[in-house]
């Protein structure tokens, strides 16, 4: 038996894991997560969370999308190859708009998949709660409060009572190591 | 309808709200949700998903037949000629990307706009998206004449050390269309992360079951599979955060995607010099033509899938409805683009653009041009009617009619204006061929192939979407358990 993880409340809905979620906050641990089948609204909140920052991920993708696009037409029809179409200009920002966009949303939209993987630290096979039996139903219709093990305010004895102090079904400790 | 209980809670001070429609019907409990939409890929498929695959994996093999012998052979198999050097290819190309519209409207600019209704048809609709412009993706390639120089589209270094000319509409389009492919896919991806988690963990909760070792074995191998694209997702609300914030952003970028999508593949026509092409109305009218034509598309496949995968009290008839509105919206807008375009023609003085427009409704074309105006400006009309909205066979029938005029739409567009130019000794009449006609037929194969193994595989609708709009879902409410914490919640 390797050692605990965590320790998990199991709850059958929003409202009561959000109570919870509040009072679990209250008492100030920092490694302790929510987990249910959607977002719920309000959560995050309740976890005294601040702002995502997807945002810079998306704008610096976008920075990069249009600056290559405006480079890139730069050097293939003004540097690299001349063609002079119709008594044009070689290179004009207004015929390379269309492409710079394009290339600003392609490159935004890649910033924002991968901010949000990087930010969650996903992908992730092999988490203990993913091996745990009965934390199967959070995709389902439960949800769960985990607080860890390694948070400074655990006490095995406290925290199970503050859990117990909340509309939990059912509570149990969490096996495997991170 | 019965009074839902969420609406007790509604302080006394205020009015008495209005009571919404439900999204799901008779109030079904969440893990209802799951094992009825997770239950579709779990279970084994009926008979006529056999034969439906079976006839459109025929279709599909045909048409990359004629497209075997169209490359070996050349262009000549199909019914180009001097002034229409633009035929079918190109009106294919246009609807089947018109068709993508709707998904993307759906998952996008109905997100930002908070449509909560959005969220039964979203995932369908979306990958409708990527299966249709899988299909217009073939045409602009096998059309360049030598397929095996296709890649010069792309801005890759090549012998003659030129590059493409960036002044050009085709090359925007090259851009516009492999963006808009990717960056649906990686939406439609997104969402698909904790859908594939659920699968994962019922094939885990069911593995205690299987009998046979090879049971067994292909429960491991599908947990393998779900398990690896799902990318460990856990649910955490942590992971939530990043999650719609991710969402919410990719939305927000692929509002203006489709929009200019349609714009410039609008662009093809209206840079140009020709007359009936020549027109800044195009962009507008193109993006609402598509939108248009991608609502009949979405309602012709949602029809029959509701109904024979038992998911009415989740695509309920109010969502068929909507979509309804839609289209008739869209389909007046287009209507006033054809009437205006007109009015421009005269109004405009330039008798070779009068010409053009007259000969587009009463030329040797004619047919197609009344085609397309009873399909898209009149069927859509009907839906004024409630009986019409709400009746699904009926909706079924007009969806295919919007199908039928959009595609005559791009025909009008594309073969009326080229057959007759400047100079009269080379007007001449365009007629597609065999290759032209079944090529055509054989990319909705494709498209009915892929969009098969997506239901046999994928969950089709977004689970969880539509377990967060459920009254269930709401912390504030009593299905969301209000009453059970002590004090109440504010």
């Amino acid at each position: 038996m390797s050692k605990s993880f965590a320790i998990m409340a199991e709850y059958e809905t929003p409202a009561e894991i959000m109570d919870a979620a509040k009072k679990v906050h209250a008492a100030g641990y920092e490694k302790w997560d929510v987990h249910s089948p959607f977002p719920i609204h309000g959560m995050d909140d309740a976890m005294g969370l601040d702002n995502a920052k997807v945002g810079y991920f998306t704008f610096f993708g976008g920075l990069i999308g249009f600056t290559t696009g405006m480079t890139m037409q730069y050097f293939m029809n003004k540097f690299d190859y001349a063609i002079v179409v119709g008594g044009k200009p070689l290179f004009s920002g207004f015929f390379a708009f269309p492409v710079s966009y394009e290339l600003t949303i392609l490159l935004g939209a890649f910033g924002s998949l991968i901010g949000m993987f990087v930010l969650n630290r996903l992908p992730r096979h092999h988490h203990p709660l993913l091996a745990n039996e009965r934390f199967a139903d959070v995709t389902d219709d439960k949800f769960y409060v985990v607080i860890e093990c390694d948070d400074d305010h655990y006490d095995e004895q406290r925290t199970r009572s503050l859990l117990e102090g909340t509309n939990a079904v059912h509570i149990e400790m969490v096996e495997g190591t991170e | 309808m019965s009074e839902p209980a969420a609406h007790s809670q509604v302080e006394t001070s205020t009015p008495k709200e209005l009571v919404r429609e439900p999204l799901v019907l008779n109030n079904r409990p969440l893990g209802w949700i799951t094992n009825q939409v997770a239950g579709i890929v779990e279970g084994d498929m009926p008979k006529w998903w056999n034969i439906a695959f079976g006839v459109s994996f025929l279709l599909m093999l045909m048409s990359f037949g004629y497209i075997g012998y169209l490359i070996t052979t050349g262009v000549g198999v199909w019914g180009l000629n001097h002034p229409v050097a633009w035929g079918w290819a190109i009106v294919n190309f246009v609807f089947w990307i018109g068709i993508g519209h709707a998904g993307t409207l759906i998952s996008a600019i109905l997100f930002l706009l908070r449509q909560k209704w959005r969220t039964s048809v979203n995932r369908t609709a979306e990958a409708m998206t990527i299966f249709a412009v899988i299909c217009a993706g073939i045409f602009p390639g096998i059309h360049v004449g030598r397929i095996w120089l296709a890649w010069w589209l792309f801005p890759l270094p090549n012998a003659n050390a030129i590059w493409p000319q960036f002044r050009s509409p085709l090359l925007w389009d090259v851009f516009a269309v492999s963006t808009y492919f990717t960056v649906s896919l990686l939406f439609w991806y997104m969402g698909l992360i904790p859908d594939l988690a659920t699968i994962r963990d019922r094939l885990r909760k069911n593995a205690g079951q299987c009998k046979t070792g090879l049971d067994k074995m292909i429960n491991k191998l599908k947990q393998f599979l779900y398990g690896l694209f799902s990318m460990g997702w856990i649910g955490s609300n942590r992971h939530w955060r990043n999650y719609e914030k991710a969402y919410l952003l990719l939305a927000g970028l692929s509002t203006p995607l489709v929009l200019s999508v349609h714009s410039i593949v609008s662009f093809d026509f209206a840079v140009s010099q020709l007359p009936g092409w020549h027109t800044t109305i195009f962009p507008p009218y193109f993006v609402a033509g598509a939108v248009f034509s991608g609502f009949g598309m979405v309602l012709t496949l949602m029809i029959p899938m509701r109904t024979i995968f038992n998911l009415e009290e989740i695509i309920t008839v109010r969502h068929l409805e909507l979509m309804c509105k839609v289209i008739m919206a869209t389909g007046t807008i287009v209507g006033y683009a054809y009437g205006m375009e007109f009015f421009i023609a005269w109004y405009g003085g330039n008798p070779y653009e009068l010409y053009a427009f007259k000969n587009r409704a009463f030329g040797p074309y004619w047919w197609s041009y009344w085609i397309m105006i009873s399909c898209n400006v009149i069927s859509p009309q009907l839906f004024w009617f409630k009986w019409c909205r709400t009746s699904p066979w009926f909706i079924f029938v007009v969806s295919i009619f919007v199908n039928i005029g959009m595609w005559f739409e791009r025909f009008v567009i594309v073969v009326t204006s080229l057959h007759r130019d400047y100079l009269p000794a080379s007007w001449g009449y365009y007629s597609p061929t065999q290759v032209d006609i079944l090529t055509f037929v054989g990319t909705f194969g494709l498209f009915m192939v892929l969009f098969l193994l997506f239901i046999r595989y994928l969950p089709s609708i977004t689970i969880f979407e539509v377990k967060a709009v459920t009254p269930q879902a709401d912390p504030h409410s009593i299905e969301g358990g209000a009453d059970r914490v002590k004090g109440g919640d504010h």
